[in-house]
């Protein structure tokens, strides 16, 4: 189909989009890469009476580094993600995230915006401790990945607010990562999907599912029994019964049953190249 | 609600008046003439509207007219007149790489930006890049023959 009709505005700066935000009193929609929020407005799922285009917003460009941390502007496009070696785990999800095409648009901040529970830089967020910077109407606030999904598609980004950046800790020595997913096709979003990241040592394990709940969650009880270890094959197999406490939804795709089955796949998978 | 934009599309500027709703391939099959860029299922799973904006691939179905205004857009038709495709569409030929041939000019688009790119002869990277372009015809294997003949310097 085709979308429906809108006003469409395109901003030059923050303060202009963010006070179009608070005029449009929750009928006003940002638009950062459509890759999403298109085929949504073409489903007619989604019907703003405006549409705000941020591509011309500078403040939301941008990579950069400071005090150990790596800050992404939100506007950052997948296929720019690409060049950053510093944070082996995006470059590892990258390549499951749709096609080229869509990586040529698609940006970081606008799919932590959407907050799919199937996507997978939700989860990478979650297993890197990112932080998201906000900006709204009474200035700019932060909030830990962590505590940034709250359900299907819902956020504490508020309507009248934006991401800004998002920062994640850059890889130090002896930081390991692991990423898998299970797709129907290539390029799908995910079934069952996961993203790890542990510190050396005795630092914490994260490790973060998607797919498989109303949004990205953490294996807290996992991350504990393979704190420590070296990911090897007996301490994987005795950290699988930990997922059992997951809470794990079931759909018309997949069974609650068979993702369960699919995040201890998962788990063995990517933490095979951990070791 | 219209809004005028500026793009060059295959070397040509262009000034339109445009709906802002109107996505950018029935822009360019509708207004500039442009029907090269087939339109299939527009919601970005088929591939079918593959087209290049500022030299990257991109779906033109996900895209707004007016998200292309100050871009530089090239089409199907554009690649075929500059002879960027050329050996493609040889290779698609001697391979029989299409059938009903819907899905040839995104498949094309695709893989010109996979070999410019610098993409390899590696058949399950050629596989992993053209997943987003749905061909129903061919089952794929003489489309990754063509792509393969291409890089491998292997043109009729």
């Amino acid at each position: 189909m085709k979308a429906p009709d809108f006003d469409y505005r395109r901003p030059g700066d923050l303060a202009q989009a963010l006070a179009l935000l608070t005029d449009g009193g929750g009928e006003a929609q940002p638009l950062a890469g459509g890759q999403s929020l298109m085929p949504m407005l073409n489903f007619r799922v989604a019907g703003p009476a405006t549409l705000v285009d941020l591509a011309d917003i500078a403040e939301l460009r941008g990579v950069t580094r400071a005090d150990g941390w790596l800050r992404i502007g939100a506007m950052t496009r997948y296929a720019e993600l690409a060049d950053i070696d510093d944070v082996p785990l995006i470059a590892m999800a990258l390549p499951h995230i749709a096609h080229d095409a869509i990586r040529n648009r698609g940006t970081l901040g606008g799919s932590l915006a959407l907050a799919d529970p199937a996507a997978e830089m939700p989860a990478v967020m979650r297993a890197l401790g990112a932080v998201i910077e906000l900006a709204g109407p009474d200035g700019t606030r932060e909030v830990a990945a962590d505590d940034f999904f709250l359900g299907y598609y819902d956020t504490a980004c508020a309507e009248d607010e934006l991401i800004v950046a998002i920062r994640v800790p850059i890889a130090a020595d002896g930081w390991r990562f692991g990423f898998h997913e299970l797709t129907q096709r290539h390029g799908d979003y995910a079934i069952t999907g996961v993203a790890i990241a542990a510190g050396p040592g005795a630092d914490p394990v994260r490790i973060a599912y998607f797919g498989v709940s109303d949004r990205a969650i953490r294996a807290d009880a996992a991350e504990d029994a393979l704190t420590g270890t070296d990911f090897g094959a007996n301490a994987v197999a005795a950290a699988l019964p930990h997922l059992a406490g997951l809470e794990i939804d079931g759909d018309l795709k997949a069974s609650e049953a068979l993702r369960r089955r699919y995040a201890a796949i998962c788990l063995t998978r990517a933490t095979e190249a951990m070791r | 609600m219209n809004r005028e934009i500026t793009l060059t599309v295959n070397g040509e500027t262009l000034t339109h008046s445009v709906p802002v709703r109107m996505n950018l391939v029935d822009f360019l099959r509708h207004e500039a003439g442009l029907t090269g860029s087939h339109v299939g299922c527009e919601h970005g799973v088929c591939g079918a509207c593959t087209l290049m904006v500022d030299g990257a691939t991109v779906r033109g179905c996900l895209m707004l007219a007016v998200q292309a205004d100050g871009t530089h857009v090239t089409t199907i038709e554009g690649l075929s007149d500059s002879g960027r495709s050329g050996a493609l569409a040889a290779a698609f030929t001697a391979r029989n790489a299409l059938q009903c041939g819907f899905c040839t000019p995104g498949m094309i688009a695709s893989a010109v930006g996979y070999i410019e790119g610098g993409g390899t002869a590696d058949r399950d990277a050629v596989r992993a890049h053209i997943s987003g372009n749905y061909c129903r015809c061919t089952g794929y294997q003489s489309i990754v023959d063509a792509i393969c003949d291409v890089i491998g310097g292997d043109t009729p």
